[in-house]
């Protein structure tokens, strides 16, 4: 991997996407298992029903694991200091999503010199389901 | 309504053991297919003792020790009403196949918006490895619609 360096980076530039395919019901049943989420709402139309939602929906950790993808295929993950997201709106069946991230802001943090990336995961409709805030530490 | 007695509550801690199969699972899950992650030699070429924990997977602790499920009973928020409002790892080191870590939490906050419409519980953790280190901070917020 050629990891990018601090001094060649600029507020702004952005990190490489990641287009998903859209989301079905093996994704979120892969998903449950390998995460440990058995949540009957995400796997199991009927308790979604039951549940007052049209249909299952995706973990909001699957959508974070996507962001977490754009990271580690730009820096080695030793390099990860920060990783938050905000869940803003459901990932539903079919959605398929864009995982992206910009710098958003160079800084030193505890004497090592860091960016802030903000992320965001868009489906293809435009509706943003997650915002997220990353801090990597740069050679 | 949620009782604001939790706010407090140091919730049992929970032991998982970072094996590889499982490691390969989730990334096969997320899509992952970078080496590093699912083949041991890629790993340790990367400079790795063996396949590293992606950042989001120790998640998976309380998951599965049930810590998070006698959570939920505890403060009786059916699964049907719950959403994950936002989750924050800070991250202090890496955990690979071979360690086993073990995520701590403890109830910060609980509060309403929306006139009780939507109840927030703020659960901070901390997880380390068997030889005591700390690896990450987490801060979960979960929703429960009424």
């Amino acid at each position: 991997m050629i990891s990018p360096d601090y001094d060649s980076l600029q507020v702004g530039d952005s990190l490489p996407a990641i287009q998903l395919p859209p989301v079905n019901r093996t994704t979120l049943a892969l998903f449950g298992g390998a995460s440990g989420d058995h949540n009957p709402v995400h796997l199991d139309i009927d308790f979604a029903r039951r549940s007052g939602m049209p249909d299952v929906f995706a973990q909001g950790m699957l959508g974070m694991a996507w962001l977490g993808r754009v990271l580690t295929a730009w820096v080695p993950q030793s390099r990860l200091r920060r990783f938050d997201a905000r869940f803003q709106g459901i990932t539903h069946l079919g959605n398929a999503m864009h995982c992206s991230g910009r710098v958003l802001a160079k800084l030193e943090q505890a004497g090592e010199r860091c960016v802030r990336i903000e992320l965001s995961s868009v489906n293809q409709f435009g509706q943003t389901k997650i915002a997220g805030e990353a801090l990597v530490a740069l050679p | 309504m949620i009782d604001r007695k939790w706010i407090g509550h140091r919730m049992p801690p929970a032991t998982l053991p970072i094996e590889r199969s499982r490691l390969q699972f989730f990334a096969k899950a997320i899509g992952e297919t970078d080496p590093v992650y699912v083949d041991h030699d890629a790993a340790v070429q990367a400079g790795y003792a063996d396949l590293p924990a992606p950042p989001t997977f120790l998640f998976a602790a309380e998951l599965d020790a049930g810590v998070t499920n006698r959570l939920l009973d505890d403060l009786q928020i059916p699964l049907a009403r719950l959403l994950h409002g936002e989750q924050g790892f800070t991250y202090h080191r890496m955990a690979c196949v071979g360690d086993t870590v073990t995520v701590q939490s403890s109830i910060t906050d609980i509060y309403a918006k929306k006139n009780g419409a939507l109840e927030f519980v703020v659960k901070d953790s901390q997880a380390t490895n068997q030889l005591g280190e700390l690896l990450a901070e987490l801060r979960t917020v979960l929703v429960c619609r009424n």
